[in-house]
């Protein structure tokens, strides 16, 4: 048998070159919400959506924005998406849509939609790699100047922008705003995970936002706006200590602009005072006064484990911003056609090092369905989540709690039934996903506790709407009885006192004719005033 | 129930009843009917009777009043059903009323009445609104009990000796009211609260030997048996003597015999005997014959209800109940008062009964 013939290093090198970053999207698209047509259309429409928003917040501008995909075949549809927001400076146009993993959301921890700023600029590529057309922008940042006309793709190989157009042009009708166009191979289709869906949800929980949306068979439809209030503008605030990994903190300590160790963890961190940057260096066995660069890889872990073993303060939790019980009970008014809505917000919790706060709304009755299970409307930082509903914490949440309790049927360790919609609201700095879709929030038992406890407190509500229109009903039946009785209690009466029996009945039921209305109206102020107490 | 002997026409006063209900209908008013509150909230015991007497609450029961409707109809339902009953000259049992008045109201999936207990506190109702007693309205409770003794009686036209009837003694009639004593000879009339206890002494000739006349019921007292006590009490002077269980309920009733009970508190006066007393079991008892290991853990509920008879006023003042109720929740046991045959078959019959009616060793 002959000898298998050896291959050398150097035969392996050959194989062996950079991948490009058009050949890693193609081949990991699942990872950045591109997994098939349906879902490409979404996640387009989603990235210039959240990134419009952003934008609007950041600037204050309460923000107008359009939405429209027309039909260009059966299986290629061109996606518009135009805002009022503050536009964007002639040089950053390319980057922003033609440059994989460009932004400004990346490097800080902050409440916003998008978090890595991956997303308008993958909507470009897929747009090109299916189609071969490249994406047009036109954004006007100043009211008294042009507005910029591009029309760019991605060199694959290099992720640099090619710009295959860029004149200036008159735009009237705005004073600001940017226009994204991304033509795109893509199935258009209603139901739970559509575009339909989630731009109805992001009105719900977006209620200062004015959305014009025109579906591809051309059917327009507005999402007014229920305030003009923005959301508070969320602070910037610096990592808390207990929310780094070990990778990151190497590249913090490579990175920092701190001379020596103690200042680096008092100045890169939040509430690291003096004495307790002191304590981690203590217990890390490392001198205070050193040079952050030079700490080695095992130092920089003995520094990880001292941190983790030092009490440090919860960071602050002003940095994250609700959407407030009220503007979540007027967004679901808005958009969901049902009788009894409440809200809960509650007060900010920590995971991790990173502050997060829990919001919980819900919708009963009206023209809701009750013969399936609950809907449940998922949001983190008021983005929808259409996908992965079984993978989610707040699945998890829902179906844990026992919603028999509160009126609602329920199998074990399944989400209840009934005409209800549930929405739950996560925000924070950083989000915890499952994946790097962002489709699901992860299983911190922090965060579901907290999710449990705002479901309860909704829960509590609802139970109580309902026990009172149950029994406002059962009063309504009981009441309607009294026709019934009357021909029993008449034949009775007429037995023991000699009366005749249909003088009796007679004289009742003048009276019921007399009295029902009121005996009625009774039951129906009650049942008013339960409601609006709910 | 003072007025309720004096009411020789019952019938008339049920038509009443109704009349008064139909001349409010006819007025166009809601019809309603008033009731006194049956509850311990409006029971008061009063110290020189010494029994329980009904307070001054009322209830009003009417028809348009969804709360009420049920219960407006039930309460007319079993008043012609009485009605009936006497026009006809007929009795029925308190199960026959049940019958009689259930059916379901057309159109509706409601019956009229749909467990006895619910006919049965109709009829304790009426007896109130009419100010006529159960017998009166020729209605009857199931009998229940058994009496022996040196007494011949005639009920009916027939003479009954007591002494004579074999193992199963008389059964004692829901109504007593028309028997007539033509002898009675007995020292005292002891009632126990066990059918079986009392069928082991009849078994015994206890009776015989000693000279007194035994009485039982299975549980709770009832009308006829208390009606019997009473007259044995008023019209020969026998003095009266409870043996029940050590536990609440054996206590209890002592108290529904001695003071009257609190369902019934209307009819205290025609029921109740303040001179009767407390036999056994006592906590003396199961110290001096060595009961304890005997004892049954009391539960939940016995605690609780142990709490509630330690609050009525009529033991509230009585330093020897008090020490009685408060020995039982520091065993925290129960026992029975078959815990006695565990010093032989007829201990009690030959020690425990003699020695304790001989020392006049009684609970009051």
């Amino acid at each position: 048998m002959p000898a298998e013939k050896q291959i050398t290093a150097e035969e392996l090198a050959k194989g062996q070159r950079e991948i490009s970053i058009s050949e890693f999207f193609v081949k990991n698209k699942h990872l950045l919400g591109f997994d098939n047509p349906r879902k490409a259309l979404l996640t387009t429409i989603k990235e210039a959506v959240d990134n419009s928003l952003d934008a609007c917040e950041e600037a204050r501008i309460v923000p107008e924005i359009l939405v429209e995909i027309k039909t260009i075949s059966e299986d290629r549809f061109k996606v518009i998406v135009e805002d009022n927001g503050p536009g964007i400076v002639k040089e950053q146009i390319p980057n922003i849509f033609a440059k994989l993993l460009y932004g400004s959301k990346f490097h800080r921890l902050r409440c916003s939609r998008g978090q890595q700023g991956i997303g308008i600029s993958a909507s470009s590529m897929y747009g090109q790699l299916t189609t071969g057309k490249p994406s047009i922008i036109r954004s006007k940042a100043n009211p008294k100047k042009k507005a910029h006309y591009f029309e760019l793709n991605i060199d694959t190989k290099s992720n640099q922008p090619k710009i295959l157009k860029d004149e200036e042009i008159d735009w009237p009708e705005k004073k600001t705003g940017t226009r994204v166009e991304i033509e795109l191979a893509a199935k258009y289709q209603k139901g739970n995970q559509s575009v339909d869906q989630y731009l109805k949800q992001t009105a719900i929980v977006n209620p200062h936002l004015s959305l014009v949306y025109i579906n591809p068979e051309g059917v327009k439809t507005d999402f007014p706006r229920a305030t003009t209030e923005l959301p508070k503008e969320p602070k910037e605030i610096k990592p808390h200590p207990y929310g780094v990994e070990l990778g990151i903190l190497i590249k913090m300590l490579h990175d920092t602009k701190s001379k020596t160790l103690h200042h680096f963890l008092q100045n890169d961190f939040c509430r690291v005072s003096a004495k307790v940057a002191k304590e981690i260096c203590d217990k890390a066995l490392l001198d205070s006064s050193a040079r952050p660069e030079r700490i080695a890889t095992h130092e920089a872990e003995n520094l990880y484990k001292a941190i983790n073993q030092t009490k440090i303060m919860a960071p602050p939790t002003n940095c994250v911003t609700p959407i407030g019980e009220e503007l979540i009970v007027k967004g679901l008014k808005k958009e969901v056609d049902a009788e009894f809505y409440t809200a809960v917000t509650r007060s900010p919790s920590v995971y991790r090092g990173n502050p997060f706060i829990v919001e919980a709304g819900l919708a009963y009755g009206g023209s809701l369905p009750s013969d399936e299970l609950v809907k449940v409307y998922r949001f983190a930082n008021r983005v929808p989540l259409l996908y992965q509903l079984s993978a989610c914490a707040t699945t998890k949440s829902i179906a844990t709690t026992s919603w028999r309790n509160y009126g609602l049927s329920q199998s074990k360790g399944a989400l209840p039934a009934g005409p209800v919609v549930i929405l739950v609201h996560i925000a924070s700095v950083w989000v915890p996903f499952t994946s790097e879709s962002k489709e699901a929030i992860a299983h911190y038992p922090e965060i579901i506790k907290e999710i449990k406890l705002a479901l309860q407190e909704v829960g509590r509500k609802l139970g109580s709407h309902i026990r009172k229109n149950v029994k406002a009903k059962q009063q309504k039946e009981r009441a309607n009885l009294f026709e019934k009785y009357i021909p029993e209690v008449s034949s009775s009466l007429s037995k023991l006192s000699g009366e005749k029996k249909y003088i009796i009945q007679e004289c009742l039921e003048k009276k019921l004719k007399k009295e029902l209305p009121i005996l009625l109206g009774d039951i129906n102020k009650k049942d008013e005033k339960g409601t609006t107490k709910g | 129930m003072k007025k309720a002997q004096q009411k020789d026409n019952p019938e008339g006063e049920l038509e009443k009843l109704g009349k008064d209900i139909v001349s409010q209908i006819k007025a166009m008013k809601n019809p309603e009917i008033t009731i006194p509150v049956r509850a311990l909230s409006n029971v008061e015991f009063n110290k020189k009777t010494k029994t329980l007497q009904l307070g001054n609450k009322e209830g009003k029961r009417s028809f348009f009043n969804v709360g009420h409707t049920k219960k407006f109809l039930q309460t007319v339902e079993v008043a012609s059903i009485s009605k009936n009953l006497l026009n006809e000259g007929k009795h029925a049992s308190l199960r026959d009323v049940f019958y009689m008045a259930k059916r379901t109201i057309p159109g509706t999936k409601v019956n009229v009445v749909d467990e006895q207990v619910e006919s049965d506190a109709v009829v304790e109702d009426l007896e109130l609104i009419s100010d006529l007693s159960r017998e009166q309205l020729n209605i009857n409770a199931n009998k229940n009990g058994s009496v022996a003794g040196r007494v011949v009686i005639e009920d009916k036209g027939d003479t009954i000796d007591w002494s004579k009837l074999g193992s199963g003694g008389w059964s004692v009639p829901s109504n007593v009211e028309d028997i007539t004593f033509k002898k009675v000879n007995a020292k005292y009339v002891l009632y126990m609260e066990k059918a079986a206890v009392w069928e082991n002494l009849h078994e015994h000739k206890f009776w015989d030997q000693h000279n007194c006349i035994i009485l039982s019921s299975q549980g709770q007292t009832t009308r006829g048996i208390r009606r019997l006590l009473q007259r044995l009490y008023q019209e020969h002077n026998l003095p009266i003597y409870v043996l029940a269980d050590y536990d609440c309920y054996g206590f209890y009733i002592y108290s529904v015999i001695k003071f009257g009970s609190i369902n019934l508190a209307h009819i205290s006066e025609k029921m109740a005997i303040p001179g009767v007393k407390f036999l056994g079991i006592t906590s003396n008892d199961i110290e001096k014959y060595d009961l304890k290991k005997h004892f049954i853990k009391l539960q939940e509920h016995d605690l609780k209800r142990l709490k509630q008879i330690s609050e009525y006023t009529w033991f509230k003042d009585n330093k020897h109940w008090q020490t009685e109720f408060k020995r039982m929740k520091e065993y925290g046991s129960k026992a029975e008062i078959q815990a006695l045959s565990s010093r032989g078959i007829s201990f009690m019959n030959n020690v425990y009964l003699p020695e304790k009616i001989k020392n006049k060793d009684f609970l009051d």
